[in-house]
């Protein structure tokens, strides 16, 4: 049933079932998603760093917190959020390019043919 | 006289909380008639709905009452726990969310088969399922038990120390078993929205009221590393609200010091160290190295629930499950701030606490701190102390039942849906399986009650962070290579996943033991056979943390072993495997997973 699918780009239903189109696919997914876990595993794995070799500047207080107990107790929440509200944005507008540039190629096949 | 023996308030909001949970479910049973309602709730709740939901059984007795009390009993190390919850689920959307949705199955089994034709491999990944249910079981069960104890805690004709633990595990485990077994799923969703907003409304009005008495977080932890005599002095010339409290009770000597409480490295992660006599400087690299290993088991563990993905299901399309998430990471984040507060003010107000073990431990000082309040007012006036307690005994219970409920329901859809309806008996019809759900609702229920009897000793966070290191190692690594290595073959994911969970599993039954034995009271008589381990401990430290907090080692071995067994097995890639990607990656709006399904009935298979 696949042997059959996987031949050139001559007709958009295959178009969509071709190698070429599911490596784009995955690829785009793909950098998208580790930009932006990049992004918060910096500072989830910076932190303990920050903590071992600098204790003094990271015990230092700002209004009765130490510096490390207000970036892990209060500011990593909207850090967090900031990259869901930026990655859900993203990974919609990608979606949509991807169904955008299969109906065009349907359309660019379309006419020729009729 | 006998009303005298019990909080009037503690006692009406949390009977309260507990019948308004009954009777949503009860209500909402009426409404659930097919299959499909009963096991994922027809896919059609909004996103508002859902969010609450999910956030709902997302919070559960770890982060309502185990979150306050390591915060109080281990200080900074403890913050790692609700950032990591946060985080793990801002993982799950990056790389796994969106695919499995597409990919369209019920459960991680039904993933596990779909994409590899194997219904042996589905048979492995419900066993799993009920592996990880079972232990995360426990620690709600340890936070039911701790409430009843608690709200009960002046009955005497119990015995002098009020309502035994064992007792208050049993009543919660009967009544939410019950509530499971003839609500099912849709009960479910509306309870759980209910139970998040209850859980907010309970966190937060107590530390508004408390910091508003007592001053807020910040002039709270100020006071950490100053002797306590000098915090007193402070708020007797700044006068106001707290001069008839001082700001700082005297601390037990049980109680961890300022300086080590309130900095990184402390008594949480630097305990391996300190048994095996290593202090001071030298004990840091071992708590930097269990500090990772615990970031990397609950970031990764959290995308490895059963209980938390069967949601992603309930949204009608790929772009609300998204939204969705977005508004879960925002109402589990707000929550999160709450609870190191009560960690932070049940230090400096109640450090009598830090001298109890089991139910009268640190994990309850939600439900006692905001009591203080009771004996800060005048006579006469109203006990605001006993109200607000009431509210937070309340926000427990809402606590432990949505998150059981919640794995009790993935769990019994697993016995339900695949052991009972695939596997012994693929030609019932669909009414025997709803039968058969109550039944298997039961035994799972009555299973995780008894293992919850076992815990008292063993902290709530804890034991949490420990279920969620056993998903690490073997579900994340499932999920995350299934959905974006087309090379892994079903040889490949079986051994991974299998060798990662059960060498995870066993580290963690070992510390747990060996920490069991330790017990004063009845389970340390249970566990003594395992004492010696723990001299062991004593010379091997390293060893120790990495059993405490295997991630570290599991999950690398864990993809490794899939990335290596896929390589030697790679005749056996599924033959459609492109097909398959293009489902999980394709968006939705191409209606490809249409062409999927249709395909693959023509192959007849």
């Amino acid at each position: 049933m696949l042997r059959g699918m996987a031949t050139p780009d001559s007709d958009p239903h295959e178009h969509t079932h071709s190698e070429s189109f599911l490596r784009s696919l995955m690829r785009r997914q793909l950098k998208l998603s580790i930009t932006c876990a990049l992004s918060f595993l910096i500072a989830l794995l910076g932190l303990p760093l920050l903590n071992y070799f600098m204790p003094e500047v990271m015990s230092g207080r700002v209004g009765g917190f130490t510096l490390s107990w207000l970036i892990l107790g209060i500011l990593f929440f909207p850090l967090v959020w900031g990259i869901a509200w930026v990655f859900i944005r993203r990974s919609i507008s990608l979606e949509d390019l991807e169904v955008e540039e299969v109906n065009a190629r349907k359309r660019q096949h379309a006419t020729p043919r009729r | 006289m006998m009303l005298a023996a019990f909080d009037v308030w503690i006692l009406s909001f949390s009977a309260l909380t507990v019948l308004v949970t009954i009777g949503m479910g009860y209500w909402a049973a009426q409404k659930s008639r097919t299959a499909s309602d009963f096991f994922v709730a027809g896919r059609g709740v909004s996103v508002g709905w859902n969010a609450s939901a999910i956030s709902g059984e997302y919070l559960s007795s770890a982060s309502f009452m185990g979150v306050a009390g390591m915060v109080m009993s281990s200080g900074y190390d403890a913050l790692w726990y609700p950032v990591c919850y946060a985080c793990g689920y801002l993982f799950l959307l990056l790389f796994i969310a969106g695919p499995l949705r597409r990919f369209g199955a019920y459960t991680i089994p039904d993933f596990a088969e779909g994409r590899y034709d194997s219904p042996l491999f589905r048979k492995i990944a419900v066993i799993f399922v009920l592996f990880i249910g079972f232990f995360y079981t426990m620690p709600q069960m340890k936070g039911a038990g701790t409430t009843l104890s608690y709200i009960f805690k002046d009955i005497s004709w119990f015995g002098e120390k009020g309502l035994p633990y064992p007792v208050g595990v049993v009543l919660v485990g009967g009544v939410i078993t019950f509530n499971v077994a003839v609500g099912g799923m849709k009960g479910i969703t509306l309870v759980q929205a209910f139970q998040y907003w209850l859980k907010m409304f309970a966190i937060s009005v107590p530390v508004f009221v408390l910091m508003s008495v007592y001053g807020s977080y910040g002039t709270q932890l100020s006071v950490q590393g100053q002797p306590a005599s000098a915090a007193v002095v402070q708020t007797a010339s700044s006068g106001g609200a707290a001069t008839a409290e001082s700001l700082r009770k005297p601390l037990p000597t049980k109680a961890p010091v300022d300086a080590s409480w309130l900095n990184p490295f402390g008594p949480l992660t630097s305990k391996a160290a300190k048994a095996a006599k290593i202090e001071g400087p030298a004990s840091r690299p071992y708590a930097l190295l269990y500090t990772y290993s615990l970031i990397i088991a609950i970031v990764c563990g959290t995308a490895g629930l059963p209980h938390i993905l069967v949601r992603f299901y309930t949204n009608p399309d790929g772009v609300a499950a998204k939204r969705t998430t977005m508004w879960v990471m925002i109402l589990i984040g707000v929550f999160y701030v709450f609870p190191p507060v009560f960690g932070v003010m049940g230090r400096n107000l109640l450090p009598a606490l830090y001298e109890g073990t089991g139910v009268n431990g640190t994990d309850k000082i939600v439900l006692e701190l905001p009591k203080v309040l009771d004996a800060a007012g005048g006579p006469g006036s109203i006990r605001w102390g006993s109200i607000l307690s009431g509210i937070t005994c309340a926000g427990a219970f809402a606590a432990f039942m949505s998150t059981f409920s919640g794995l009790l329901v993935s769990m019994t859809g697993a016995l339900a849906h695949d052991v009972y309806g695939r596997m012994l008996r693929p030609e019932s019809s669909a009414a025997d399986r709803m039968q058969m759900f109550k039944w298997c609702a039961a035994l799972t229920g009555g299973v995780a009650t008894l293992l919850g009897c076992f815990v008292e000793p063993l902290e709530i966070n804890f034991m949490v962070g420990q279920a969620f290191a056993i998903a690490a190692a073997s579900y994340f690594p499932l999920l995350f290579m299934s959905v974006w290595w087309r090379g892994m073959t079903l040889q490949g994911a079986a051994t991974g996943m299998l060798s990662g969970g059960i060498f995870a599993l066993m580290a963690v039954a070992l510390t747990n033991v060996s920490t069991l034995s330790l017990d004063k009271g009845p389970m340390g008589r249970l566990f003594a056979p395992f004492a010696p381990l723990n001299d062991f401990w004593a010379h091997h430290p390293l060893l120790r943390i990495l059993c405490e907090q295997p991630a570290i080692w599991t999950v690398p071995m864990s993809i490794m072993l899939m990335i290596l067994v896929s390589k030697l097995t790679r005749s056996s890639i599924p033959s459609d495997v492109r097909l398959k990607m293009l489902v999980l990656h394709a968006p939705e709006k191409l209606g490809l997973k249409q062409d999927y399904i249709r395909e693959h009935e023509g192959v007849g298979h």
